[in-house]
Formats: structure tokens, sequence, C-alpha cells
């Protein structure tokens, strides 16, 4: 039975102790953690979404599908400002991460970053040892300083990420060295190795075999009581195992978005309808 | 005979694999003869670089055979006052007792000393006058000075001034010939490996020059060069690649610092004299003006090796770090110029290796006198490797183009251990992504 999450933690704006968050049940009509308001985005000319409006409830998995192409990807990367680093894109509307405009000139994107991790697509653990990968992230924001402050973050951030097991005894191999769905934990554990409120993953399952992918999802499962997620992913069968909402995507407008069980077995929309059964995309 | 065009049947597969069979063999002989074309351009190649390097050693090697005599040298105290040691004749003394040793008399005029002079080094005086000057209670006493052979002398022994040339052609008339001949059956000459060339500075007397005054300069020079072409060139270049804005006006930062590159070099010599030493009145044909004409003349060089080494660190790298909230000064100096070091040290130490066999603008900055000594400091006089040898192949005397191949091999011993340094460092800054 779900019940109405207790706010228990404070929501920290600076450096965090390690300790773990307490777990709390999630609710998807809870207040959003984040809210969308009529984004637009241009590549240049090139218009990439059209008003998107979109909540996203804290401590759940939101799954955002559609076709190649469709702005999934875009939107994803508005909520951390990682289109700031495209010098030719230009975002419009409100993307309130608790409350707060994300593209205010009052944040500063460093620390949004912080507070909004993201996991590609690809994975891209840094050419360092695996220590140095997870330890980066809070040696550089103060989270963690000092040799045991650090060692207590990466063994902890890896347990979380399911991969202390099979990395404790080689914590100075080259991240490089461990297998796609290795690398992949990896790269979650660095993510949540600064203590993020918010992890962002980018079709983070495309490139891993059935097993990894599996293990993958196992560890989103075990994240979601913690963190807000938001997955985007071209499979409907992970959408519909791993995520609690779900929202659709086509040609850059956000066509509907509700909880995954209705939109899976009773969307509203013919196109939802049509992709949902394969008909395109 | 009604309808004119008649269309060809269609071919079959079969028809198909002849016309492939039939072309394969003419694709496969076009590769072998493209192959055979690479193969010849590179044993040109290599051809052409032996018959360069053979000549060289071949020339050069020679050098570091020096023929030595022993002569002992009776200091007579008539001839040797204790209270003015430098005012004596060393160098006729010790001609004196090598003519001694022939068992041959002066006559009044000492043309025999004075033939027999010509045979020795002052090298042989100058080491009795520090003997004697170490220890005075030498004089009449006989000392046994060790000292190379003249230039000529040693030419007669390396075979180079033959006897059967007329004698008014040579620079060594029969007399010394026979002289040189007695002496070596004495045993008082000895041959072996010429340390000296590369402990020895230059000198008017070829047996006596070496090269050491010039690979100190060289090396001053180059450190100069190395300190502000290298992080003013690394840090340019990471500045315009990753930090500055792409408008118009960097396009034409980057359009001049390509010009630049290309730029003959003696223009940067006149640069040099123009601003440096008449403006801003660095010392002339020091390593410290030398060293900032080629930081110039790198500078091009190593911001094009370094932009274009973080151009190859893939965006994942970037996106990854700026992911996990580094800022852009982070993401580059703990991330991407890491991965770029192979590619800019590659390009740092080439383009110092080019530098160092840079010899025109430092022609223009004065570093085409004689400078006998090793330098002591960035701002005194000194001479580099490329004009050592530029020096030396105008030199009159026979001996010191021995000695110009011997400083050619010298200064490619240098380019070749800078450019196994490169090789050797890349390999050892890279890391696998």
């Amino acid at each position: 039975m779900l019940t109405q999450s207790d706010e228990s933690q404070a929501k920290e704006a600076g450096p965090v102790h390690i300790e773990l968050r307490p777990q709390a049940q999630h609710a998807v009509d809870a207040p959003p953690k984040l809210r969308a308001r009529d984004v637009n985005v241009f590549y240049g000319e090139k218009q990439a979404l059209f008003d998107v409006s979109l909540d996203v409830p804290e401590k759940a998995v939101t799954a955002l599908i559609g076709p190649s192409g469709c702005g999934k990807s875009t939107f994803l990367r508005c909520i951390n400002r990682m289109n700031d680093t495209i010098p030719t894109a230009k975002v419009s509307g409100r993307i309130e991460l608790d409350g707060d405009d994300v593209n205010d000139r009052s944040i500063d994107p460093v620390l949004l970053r912080a507070r909004v991790g993201m996991v590609f697509q690809k994975p891209n653990p840094f050419p360092k040892s695996i220590f140095e990968n997870v330890a980066y992230g809070p040696r550089i924001h103060g989270i963690a300083t000092g040799k045991r402050e650090l060692e207590a973050v990466v063994e902890t951030s890896l347990k979380r990420a399911g991969l202390w097991n099979e990395v404790a005894d080689r914590l100075q191999a080259p991240g490089t060295s461990l297998s796609g769905g290795q690398q992949q934990r990896l790269v979650i554990a660095r993510a949540i190795a600064v203590n993020p409120e918010v992890i962002l993953m980018d079709e983070p399952c495309s490139a891993l075999d059935p097993i990894a992918t599996a293990r993958v999802e196992e560890l989103i499962d075990e994240l979601r009581e913690e963190y807000c997620i938001v997955i985007v992913t071209h499979s409907m069968a992970q959408a519909a195992r791993v995520s609690q909402k779900t929202a659709f995507f086509h040609l850059g407008k956000l066509i509907e978005a509700g909880n995954t069980d209705e939109i899976f077995t009773n969307p509203r929309d013919t196109r939802t309808q049509d992709y949902i059964t394969g008909r395109f995309g | 005979m009604t309808d004119a065009a008649l269309t060809p049947p269609a071919p079959t597969p079969a028809d198909l694999r002849v016309a492939v069979a039939a072309r394969l063999k003419a694709r496969r002989a076009r590769e072998t003869r493209f192959r055979w074309y690479g193969r010849l351009a590179i044993l040109t190649a290599l051809m052409f670089l032996a018959v360069l390097l053979g000549r060289i050693v071949t020339q050069g090697y020679t050098t570091f055979i020096d023929y030595r005599m022993s002569v002992p040298v009776y200091v007579d105290p008539a001839r040797v006052d204790a209270s003015d040691l430098a005012g004596a004749g060393y160098d006729l003394l010790v001609a004196d007792a090598v003519l001694a040793k022939l068992g041959e008399k002066d006559d009044e005029f000492g043309s025999a000393s004075g033939k027999v002079m010509e045979l020795l080094s002052t090298d042989l005086g100058f080491k009795l006058l520090q003997k004697l000057r170490a220890d005075p209670s030498l004089i009449g006493k006989t000392v046994t000075v060790t000292g190379p052979v003249r230039a000529d002398a040693a030419l007669y022994y390396k075979g180079e001034i033959k006897r059967s040339t007329p004698q008014e052609s040579r620079k060594l008339d029969d007399r010394q010939i026979a002289w040189l001949d007695k002496l070596k059956a004495q045993g008082m000459v000895s041959s072996g490996f010429n340390t000296s060339f590369l402990t020895r500075s230059d000198s008017t007397e070829p047996e006596q020059a070496g090269v050491l005054g010039a690979v100190v300069g060289s090396a001053m020079m180059l450190l100069v060069t190395a300190i502000l072409a290298v992080p003013i060139g690394v840090l340019a270049a990471v500045y315009l690649e990753e930090f500055s804005p792409k408008n118009r006006w960097t396009a034409m930062i980057e359009v001049n610092i390509n010009n630049l590159a290309a730029v003959p070099s003696i223009v940067y010599g006149l640069l040099g004299l123009a601003v440096f030493i008449n403006w801003l009145a660095v010392p002339r044909s020091s390593p410290l003006v030398g060293g900032l004409v080629l930081a110039l003349m790198a500078l091009p060089t190593v911001i094009i090796a370094t932009r274009s080494a973080l151009k190859a660190v893939p965006p994942s790298i970037r996106e990854a770090a700026l992911g996990v909230g580094a800022s852009k000064t982070q993401t580059v100096f703990h991330h991407v110029l890491p991965l770029a070091m192979p590619g800019v040290m590659t390009g740092a130490i080439l383009s110092l290796a080019h530098a160092l066999g840079e010899t025109a603008p430092l022609l223009m900055v004065g570093m085409v006198s004689f400078v006998p000594g090793v330098p002591a400091g960035l701002t005194e006089a000194a001479t580099v490797l490329p004009v050592q040898v530029f020096i030396w192949e105008n030199a009159s005397e026979r001996a010191f183009h021995e000695r110009t191949a011997a400083a050619i091999m010298v200064l490619l011993a240098f380019m070749i251990v800078m450019n196994l340094a490169a090789i050797i460092l890349r390999r050892r800054f890279e890391r696998r992504w």
C-alpha cells in the first residue's frame, strides 16, 4: 500500500554527509521533483522540442519513450543543462528542480550537476583508476576530503551500485579495463558518489548485453527508493519493467504522460497506441 | 528486320562471374605495381639517407682518433725563470726536446726547431707551463708532457696528407714527414680516442678545437626556448580550443597562427635583431636572445600540435566530467589535457628538435662569432652546434673539415636522442580509453 512519503530528509545545498539517505516510500502523486513548463529547444534554426510540459515525481522512475529523433534525449539534457555545451542550442521555458528554475542566472551549472547526475548511453568511465573514477566527484565538490573519507565514499557508492564485490580487490585498475556492464555500473557509482537528488539516464542499457541489462535494471529498481530517476529508453519492455511513470514523445512534442500501467494498457492518444503496439517507431 | 534496337540479352550470373574473374587479374596486377612503387619510394629515401649519413660518418669519424705525442722536456734553468714562468718560450723548449730526440741539431737561424714547432701543438707548451706553475721545483728536471700533434701532422698520420703529392702542393715538406715517421717509430706518438673533441671548446688550432662550447650553448638556448615556447604554446592552444568563443576573430587568429608556422626562419632572426637586440637591449649573441627568437619560431608549431591533440580527445570524456559537476577548467585540466598529453609532448619535443637545428635566425642575432669558451650564463656570448658547423666549414685549415663532419654527427646524435625522448615520453603518458 502506498503511503504519503515522510519528507524527513533535509534538502541540502552544500557538502553533504556520507551516510545513506533514509529509505522512504515513493509516491507518484507526491509533489513532483521536477516540473517542466513550456520547454522549447532550438538547435540553431531547427526546433527540437515544442512546448513540453511534464512533471517528474520523486523517488520513482520516469521513462521517456518515443521513436528516434523525437527529442527525448534533448529534454533529458535540458534538466542538467548539458545543452549548454552545444553552442547552437537555445532553451526556453521553465524547468524547476524543487521549485528553482535550473536556467536561472543565479544557478551555477556546476552545482546543479552535482544535484542532477547523468549516465550516458555508452559507458564513459574516466581513463583513470576505478577508485579515482568514483572519488573524483566527491573530491572536487568537497564532499569528502582526505584519504579515509574518500575511501569510505568509494566503498559506499560501489556497494550501492552493486559493483563492490567485483572490484574491491583491484580498485587501482583502470576503469576502462572492466566489461561493458561493469563500466556502466561504475558510471552509476560515479554519479551517486556525489549524492545527487536526481539521476538522468540516457539509454543506459542500449550498449549492454541482456544479462548486464538485467543487472542494471535491478540496480535502477533499488536506486529508485532514494533518487528521482529519469530514464530514456528505446525498449518499451524496459520502460514497462522499470518505470512507474511514462512519457511518450513524438517529433518533439510530448504526446502523453501518466502511470506506466495506464499508458501501456490503456493509452489515450492513438499515436501512443500505435507506437506501443509497434505499428511505427 | 522491323525493330532497330534489339536490347542485348540480360547477363546471366555465369556471365558476370566470368567478367569479374577477367577483371581480377588486372586489379591484382595494379595492386602489385602500386606496392612496388611504394617499396621503390622507401628504398630511394633510405638510399639517400644512407649516402648522406655514410658521407658524414666517413668524413667525420677520423676526428675521433687523435694522435698524441709524449715528449720528455728538460727544463733548462737558464731558460726558465721561476719568478716569471709565463715569460719563457715553452714551445721552443719542447721543440728543442723533440729535436734532441730525433738526433738532429738546430742551425743558427733556428729553422729546424721552427719546422718542428709546426708539428707540435701549442698545447704541449701550455701544459708544461701549467705543470711548472703547480710545482716550480720541477725546474732543472725533465718533465714529460703529452699533447696532441698539430693538425697537419695528424692529417699525415691519418693518411690525408700523402707523400705522393709533390712537395710544393702539400703542407708538410719531406723533412717534416721523415721526422714524423721517426717519432712514430720511436714510440713517442700514440693514437687514441679523441675525447678532447667533446670536452673542449672552439679554438683557432684545429687539433684543440672541440664542440663543448657549442653543445653547452645549444643546451642553454634550448632551455630558454623550452621554458618559453612550451607553456605559452600549450596554454594558448588550450584557451583557443576549449574556452574562447568561436567567432570571426578566433578564426582569423587560427589562420594567422598557421601562417606564422610557415614564415621563413630568417625573418624571425630579423625580428630578433630589431626588437630584442636593438630595442630591448638583450645581449647580442647570447643564448637568451637565441632562445627568445627560437621560442617565437617554435610557438606556432606547439600551438598547432596541441590544438589537434585536444581535438582528438573524444567528447564523451568532456561530457562525463561535466556530468559529474566538474567546471570547464577542471574538465580541461583534469581530464582533457592529460589525455592529450602524448600529442602535446610529441609536438613540443619535435618543435624543440627543429629549433635545435636552426641556423639562419641565429646568424642574424650574432651567434656567428668565434667563442672560445663555454658560456657561463644565459647572457654571455655563445655559439650553437649548427652555427659551429657553419663556421668550421668556412675555415681554411683542412683539419677543420673533418671536424665539421664530426660536429654534424654530434648534432645528429643530439636530435636522435631528442626524438627518442619524444617517443619514450609519449609511450609513458599514453593512456588507453
